[in-house]
């Protein structure tokens, strides 16, 4: 257990029944508010496409069409299931677990609010803060990939097993570019601090999102942006990949070849109905919030902001209300973007997708640790930086350059095979 | 497709020792009654399929069915495609799901009856097909029709064609994944089938244009109306542009993608934009000259590449190209009759019938058994929005076609469809199928 809340002062005077309740308490919360999230981002989503093109989208359940996603869940709760009878019935079953458990899971990482005081115990606005927290993403994000690919398999028709092939490979690949640019990250999370002491990086996302913090009241200053400490700035290419490849690992336009409509029917699910249905879609969504979120965590300070000043700094207000609404704020404007890009952009094909993940953006996440590692050890050894970081770029151009030139091109390819 | 109980446990539901006394006494009743009365017990549904006798495939292949129910086959097309992986190996379209016997149904139509007939074919673009039978008609009664019907005809047809191009950037759109576009490409096709109904009262299926003319005058103010369709639709083209020509994904998803050349083309019988983009200016209303077409000053949009974004832009700029003749057609329009005052042809207006006799027999005798055409056969062709829509019509003295035959060009066009798609890959397919853009009603007929 205490391996588990390293971080957590709530752990730090034994565990009592309070603290097992304060727990149990903080499962239900996430667990409610990921399941309110899906329905609410549906809505949105629907909404939102609705408005760039030209419809009102939903409007019939509940004001604006709130309760659009609750009625299609109550529906398909209610739908008579099917299976096809080539399926492996007992893979079939679990698939939809498999695929919504990993979801629900890795959001248990991220940091939505600062330490807060619960009957007479602090602790943190999260539900677990792991020593090795970012690796349990990953670890995540991977066994997802089972449901999907177990769904289509165990299906036993064409359809699906062609969308499972995609999603192990699509899967598959964008894992490793994910990996790289979260490394992206840590690469900023050690090393030496402004005192000059050397601290080891972190893998926990509370240590994460501290040393993004910005404490104190905004004094209007631009060198007291509270923004300037996010590892946007100095990851500004790792955040450009994690927002690519989580796209990506999520299955969302334009990279959702796995249940693509007009070429797959369904993908993965093609053969499910009713509620197990329900699940993958819930999956689907909350794989994307979740990812959304870690983004926010990793990238833009989690639940970093400004207080708001007149009100004491650790007052209830500021230590409840504020970072959640920052954290939520940020996770809108992410999810916005989702939206955006599903409306605008066309699918990719399989071989494009597999194109931009191997040749282009694994290699970048590659060059840019190489650039950022020698920026960072530049500044921890006090060399120019004004030297430094040019020549790290122009090296890693060079390099990208050559690989560049040595990958075979489609034509060739194409030839070779013909 | 058969279902039964899926868990051994519950029982199956043909073992009658399961029910009671009285269950066993409703199931002596109809089925149906028996089927509802009988308690919930089945949770799942097992779904069998049966098998293709074609399906059985040699090696690594896999034969896949895309359709005829599937989300883009444009209808209830069939696609018998076997896969290597993800690579198409060929494509076998497998056509008939649509058949409803249209050209059979003419024979048994007088020539008055046959547009409402021949409009259901191309759905799409109902107004070419009642062209072209309505000139074969013309042709076999040798019937001069007024130069306003023909303007109206020319511009309808234009309108038509504008029509059915939105709609396949719509489809289009739809079918690479961009699904603003196809919203997009509805919007400004339904301005168009707004005026189309102003004028013809049906959005589709108008039965306008009929032999002898066209069925009424255009309304006070069309040209009002036509100018500011004109005015959108160019805004609209805009925004296509830039959402897709302009978009990289587009761009690499169709560039390249389903070539064809002008001799398989030619080979395969396919014409239209798909004979365009190989390079080969063939357009009937430039080639073969028919309404007005050569007073009008028009481009024929031809492209290089064979591919399917080479269709895309030609059917993109085609509209514009119609647009350009609607405009032309608006300045031109010349006054007179829209429909031809051959009393044998055309029925007389309704206020005649009240105090004329003569008006009165006619009517009866045009709507009862038609008017008679003099025996004889002719083939006529026209330039529809997918390429050279032709009606064959051999005619033997009665008031009804002893045949009734339409060269529907997406049949021809989807031949070319199997070619294009080998070697290429499933998404592939499916955008080479969305950039022939055919029409089931069409091909079936």
């Amino acid at each position: 257990m205490s391996a588990l809340g390293a971080g957590d002062p709530l752990f730090s005077n034994g565990i009592d029944t309070t603290v097992v309740l304060i727990v149990i308490g903080k499962t239900l919360v996430i667990f409610v508010m990921l399941l309110l999230a899906v329905m609410m981002y549906i809505w949105f989503l629907r909404k939102v496409i609705a408005d760039m093109q030209n419809r009102v989208g939903p409007e019939r359940a509940g004001p604006y069409g709130l309760l659009q996603s609750l009625a299609d869940a109550v529906k398909l709760f209610f739908k008579e299931q099917s299976m096809p009878e080539s399926a492996d019935r007992w893979v079939f079953r679990l698939a939809p677990y498999m695929s919504a458990l990993p979801a629900f899971l890795a959001f248990a990482i991220v940091p939505i609010g600062g330490a807060v005081t619960i009957a007479g115990h602090r602790t943190f606005l999260q539900l677990a803060d792991f020593p090795i927290g970012i690796l349990f993403l990953l670890a995540m994000s991977g066994l997802g990939l089972y449901g999907v690919m177990l769904a289509g398999w165990s299906s036993g028709s064409k359809y699906p097993l062609l969308g499972s092939v995609r999603a192990s490979a699509q899967l598959l690949s964008y894992e490793a570019a994910l990996g790289l640019s979260i490394v992206g990250v840590l690469l900023q999370t050690g090393g030496a601090t402004s005192g000059g002491q050397a601290h080891p990086g972190t893998l926990s996302t509370r240590d994460i999102v501290s040393l993004q913090a910005w404490t104190g009241h905004w004094s209007g200053s631009p060198g007291n942006w509270p923004i300037v400490h996010w590892f946007v700035f100095p990851a500004i290419i790792s955040f450009a990949i994690f927002l690519i490849a989580a796209v990506a690992e999520t299955n969302h336009p334009p990279f959702d070849l796995v249940e693509a409509e007009q070429e797959l029917v369904g993908g993965f699910h093609t053969e499910y109905t009713g509620i197990r249905f329900a699940i993958f879609y819930l999956a689907e969504f909350m794989n994307l919030i979740t990812m959304s979120a870690i983004a926010v965590t990793l990238f833009l300070g989690g639940p970093a902001g400004p207080a708001l000043p007149g009100l004491p700094r650790l007052g209830w207000f500021n230590a409840w209300i504020m970072p959640v609404f920052w954290f939520f704020l940020k996770l809108i404007v992410l999810l916005f973007c989702t939206v955006w890009v599903r409306a605008t952009l066309p699918r990719l094909r399989y071989d494009q997708l597999m194109d931009l993940g191997w040749k282009y953006l694994i290699e970048i996440a590659f060059l840019w640790l190489m650039v950022s590692g020698t920026v960072r050890v530049a500044r921890d050894q006090g060399w120019n930086l004004w030297i430094v970081t040019p020549l790290a770029t122009l090296g890693a151009v060079l390099v990208y350059g050559v690989i560049y030139l040595a990958m075979p091109k489609r034509d060739e390819l194409v030839e070779e095979i013909r | 497709m058969t279902t039964r109980s899926d868990d051994p446990a519950l029982g199956d539901f043909t073992d009658v020792q399961h029910f009671s006394h009285e269950e066993e006494r409703l199931q002596r009743q109809t089925d149906e009654g028996a089927q509802q009365l009988r308690p919930r017990r089945r949770r799942e549904v097992v779904i069998t399929g049966g098998e293709w006798p074609e399906a059985d495939s040699e090696g690594d292949t896999m034969i896949i069915n895309m359709g005829p129910q599937h989300p883009s086959t444009h209808g209830v097309l069939r696609l018998m495609m076997e896969l290597d992986g993800e690579t198409v190996l060929q494509v076998k379209p497998v056509i008939g799901y649509l058949h409803t016997g249209m050209e059979k149904t003419g024979e048994e139509l007088t020539y008055v009856q046959g547009p409402t007939n021949v409009t259901r074919m191309d759905y799409a673009s109902p107004l070419a097909n009642e062209l072209v039978y309505s000139l074969a008609v013309e042709r076999l009664l040798d019937l001069e029709v007024p130069p306003r019907a023909t303007w109206i005809r020319m511009m309808m047809v234009e309108l038509s064609r504008m029509a059915s191009h939105l709609l396949f950037q719509a489809t289009n759109g739809m079918d690479i994944g961009a699904l603003s576009m196809m919203i997009y490409g509805w919007r400004e096709r339904e301005e168009t089938l707004r005026f189309l109904e102003k004028v013809t009262g049906l959005r589709m299926n108008h039965n306008y244009i009929r032999p002898g003319g066209v069925a009424t005058d255009l309304h006070d103010g069309w040209d009002v109306d036509v100018l500011d369709l004109c005015d959108l639709v160019e805004e609209g083209l805009r925004d296509y542009d830039e959402l897709l020509t302009q978009n990289p994904i587009w761009v690499e998803r169709l560039v390249g993608v389903g070539v064809i050349t002008t001799e398989q083309a030619l080979a395969l019988g396919a014409s239209g934009p798909i004979l365009r983009s190989t390079g080969m200016p063939w357009d009937l209303r430039k080639a073969q000259p028919y309404l007005a077409y050569d007073e009008v000053d028009f481009d024929v949009i031809y492209t290089e590449n064979g591919d399917c974004f080479d269709r895309y832009r030609i059917r993109l700029y085609e509209i514009l190209e119609s647009i350009k003749i609607v405009r032309q057609c608006v300045d031109r329009m010349p006054l007179g009759d829209y429909r031809t005052q051959d009393r044998k042809v055309t029925p007389p207006p309704r206020a005649r019938i009240d105090e004329s006799m003569e008006a009165l027999i006619h009517h009866f005798k045009l709507f009862t058994e038609g008017f008679k055409v003099p025996a004889g056969e002719t083939y006529v062709a026209v330039e529809s929005p997918r390429g050279e829509i032709g009606c064959y019509l051999v005619a033997d003295g009665t008031g009804k076609p002893s045949r009734l035959h339409i060269r529907g060009p997406s049949f021809y066009n989807l031949q070319s469809a199997g070619p294009m798609a080998e070697g290429s890959m499933v998404a592939d397919a499916v955008a080479i199928v969305s950039s022939v853009d055919p029409i089931m009603g069409e091909v079936d007929r």
